[in-house]
């Protein structure tokens, strides 16, 4: 039985890898903001099976807060054995264009409150030599788009972060698995017109429990999307910059 | 093909049933929680829950619906009594996943498991054991669901029994079934003994349903494309939950087609053939242990396999004749379809037991025959026709897989339709919940 710290447990893709540890027989600490759902979740986890199912309601902007969260996961499973932090939100390119406040509450969201609880999981990992760190990361990070490099720039972050802590942790037998899915069809992207490089959370969910399982570094879901975002990434920038993508 | 028009918003999607006909434009809304569907009723007007969006026909169709993908949350199961709460997303298919192991099956069970407990009971689904054990509403002991006054009531048999039995098989159209308990049914192993009966005849095929019908479950596999003395020739195929061999599901991904088959794939030249060589390749009185997804779902291995009629789609057609000279009016039917050249590709024969008290709850005492036909205008004149003989013989057509039955024919096979409006009334569903099959069939 692993003890597992999902933040962000109402994300569908969160969700979809905590059915999968709950049908394993795992414990689960689920931390999120919405009570009503936290507690939906949870009594279904342990109808699929999980050993032991605990809730915690916060708003991770409240970074404050991360040490109290972390404290008491630890007390409820006696332990973390893997953390896997999958909260953000999907920011409106537009928005954020034209109001810095907006902007830089959707980097907080999505870079600043996830680098926090890296720093604070990692030490306790490093500590006692053993864990698992995943993160949701995106495919968007891996270069800035017109369309919506607010997102990008904070899940480039997150990469870059990951990227760096992965090295440091080597030698502390902590592993840090960097996951970057690419259109998923989740409440997240409910108002997105959807085509055949979308993927299904429950689908997207077992490669990363598998990427999890192996320890893997670095994975894009589905895996068809580490090719795509290579030839992305070669576009010369006197080219990338002129055309629509 | 008919398209509705509304305006659009970022949730303008183009759904159907699984028949592919018809399509409609509707503003999808997918809920997160369930006090979220309370918060969408109060901003439309009317609308219609949609779960999987297995129903073949228009009955999960609307300008706005409401689907419940993400409220498949499990609420309870206790593995020492087989009482399973869930909400109304959940599909049956999830249920088996988690229930099947700790030895508990469900008490009923349609063809795909890929349906939403939810559009189950309100289809109040029947399977190949019908003739013994009812339909899915005869297990179901509580609902939760969301009136159009926006509250939410709890009902069962014993409470608010009116509109708890013009929920079960009444096609969303009472309110939003939010959450529902089920009593599920003991098994000592996850496969089924399967014997096979090869019969020459309807005569024949419906005389081993009598000899067979202590057997827990069966149906028949009829050949709708031969005429003359082969009219009728089935494959009857009873089975029993096997007492050994354990209870690991075997849950296997489907494969999944990728795309719609050109339109001339199935014809009746493909589909005489498949019969033919399905017929050929069957043994008489052969006994065979199958695991139960297999059994129950065969179709459910190949994912999207409606894609196979093409885009146009297909009609599914499944009604009930009484039992009272239903062999004879069952070959009239037969020899009808027959004779129209319009093949169907798979023709499932079943013998049903007696009706219950649901209000437009499909099944009665008799036989039901399920076809399906490639999508077009000559299939649908072909269904009028065949509306009218199901309707003058006292059957009916099973609203789950109708697509385009007329006002008439409804109201005068669903004797019942003015009580379960009265019902609706009461409970203020009229005027907020409606599908475009419901404004078809002439539901306020």
């Amino acid at each position: 039985m692993k003890k597992i710290l999902v933040i962000g447990a109402t994300s569908a893709i969160a969700e979809q890898c905590a059915r999968i540890w709950a049908a394993r027989g795992d414990a689960i600490y689920l931390v999120a903001r919405n009570q009503e759902r936290l507690k939906a979740i949870a009594s279904d986890l342990k109808v699929r099976g999980a050993a032991q199912v605990d809730t915690y309601r916060i708003d991770l902007n409240d970074i404050d807060s991360h040490i109290v969260l972390l404290d008491a996961a630890e007390l409820a499973m006696g332990g973390i054995d893997t953390m896997l932090i999958a909260h953000g939100t999907l920011s409106n390119q537009e928005i954020c264009e034209k109001n810095v406040e907006d902007m830089l509450a959707e980097i907080k969201t999505n870079a600043l409150s996830v680098i926090s609880l890296l720093t604070l999981i990692a030490n306790r990992f490093e500590a006692k030599r053993a864990g698992s760190i995943a993160v949701i990361s995106s495919v968007a990070g891996d270069r800035g788009r017109a369309s919506n490099y607010v997102y990008g720039s904070a899940k480039a972050l997150v990469t870059t972060f990951t990227s760096g802590l992965r090295q440091r942790l080597y030698k502390s037998n902590v592993a840090v698995v960097t996951i970057k899915p690419g259109f998923v069809d989740t409440p997240m992207t409910a108002s997105t017109k959807k085509g055949l490089l979308w993927a299904k959370p429950d689908a997207v969910a077992e490669k990363i429990v598998q990427a999890i399982d192996k320890r893997k570094e670095e994975v894009y879901v589905p895996a068809f999307w580490w090719a795509a975002m290579a030839i992305i990434k070669v576009i010369p920038k006197n080219i990338f910059k002129k055309i629509k993508i | 093909m008919e398209r509705a028009v509304i305006k659009k918003s970022p949730f303008a999607k183009s759904i159907s049933g699984w028949g592919g006909y018809p399509i409609q434009d509707a503003n999808v809304i997918t809920p997160l929680s369930l006090s979220a569907f309370n918060t969408e009723l109060e901003q439309h007007s009317s609308l219609i829950a949609r779960g999987m969006g297995r129903s073949y026909g228009d009955s999960a169709n609307a300008e706005v619906v409401l689907e419940t993908t993400y409220c498949d949350h499990f609420i309870a199961f206790d593995v020492a009594t087989g009482l399973l709460s869930a909400e109304a997303g959940a599909t049956l298919r999830d249920i088996l996943k988690v229930t099947v192991r700790h030895g508990w099956f469900l008490p009923v069970t349609p063809g795909t498991s890929f349906v939403t407990l939810g559009g189950a009971i309100a289809s109040d689904v029947h399977g190949k054991n019908h003739h013994i054990a009812g339909t899915l509403g005869q297990y179901v002991k509580s609902i939760t669901i969301l009136l159009g006054t926006g509250e939410v009531v709890t009902t069962s048999s014993t409470q608010l029994p009116d509109l708890f039995h013009a929920t079960c098989g009444g096609m969303g159209l009472t309110g939003v079934i939010l959450k529902a308990t089920i009593q599920l049914i003991p098994i000592k192993s996850a496969s089924i003994t399967q014997k096979t009966i090869k019969v020459k005849s309807l005569e024949e095929v419906c005389e081993a349903f009598e000899v067979n019908c202590a057997a827990p479950y069966s149906v028949a596999w009829i050949d709708c494309l031969t005429t003359d003395q082969h009219l009728g020739r089935s494959i009857l195929m009873v089975g029993e939950h096997g007492e050994s061999g354990g209870l690991d599901l075997r849950i296997k991904n489907p494969i999944t087609v990728p795309m719609y088959a050109p339109a001339a794939l199935l014809n009746s030249l493909t589909m005489r053939a498949f019969n033919g060589a399905y017929w050929a390749k069957a043994a008489h009185n052969k006994t065979q242990t199958i695991p139960l997804l297999p059994y129950f779902y065969p179709l459910d291995a190949i994912g999207g396999w409606n894609k196979l009629y093409g885009k146009v789609g297909f009609l599914q057609y499944q009604f009930v004749l009484p039992k009272t000279d239903g062999v004879n009016n069952m070959r009239k039917i037969l020899t009808q379809i027959a004779q129209s050249g319009a093949g169907s590709f798979l023709a499932v024969l079943k013998q049903f037991g007696s009706a219950n008290q649901n209000l437009l709850s499909f099944p009665i005492e008799g036989y039901a025959l399920a076809l399906d036909f490639k999508m077009s205008q000559s299939t649908i004149s072909l269904l009028h026709k065949l509306d009218d003989m199901v309707a003058g013989m006292g059957g009916r057509i099973y609203l789950t897989k109708d697509a385009v039955m007329q006002e008439q024919t409804f109201k005068k096979t669903y004797p019942t339709w003015e009580e379960f409006e009265g019902v609706r009334q009461k409970f203020g569903a009229i005027g907020k919940f409606a599908s475009a099959q419901s404004k078809r069939l002439g539901l306020a």
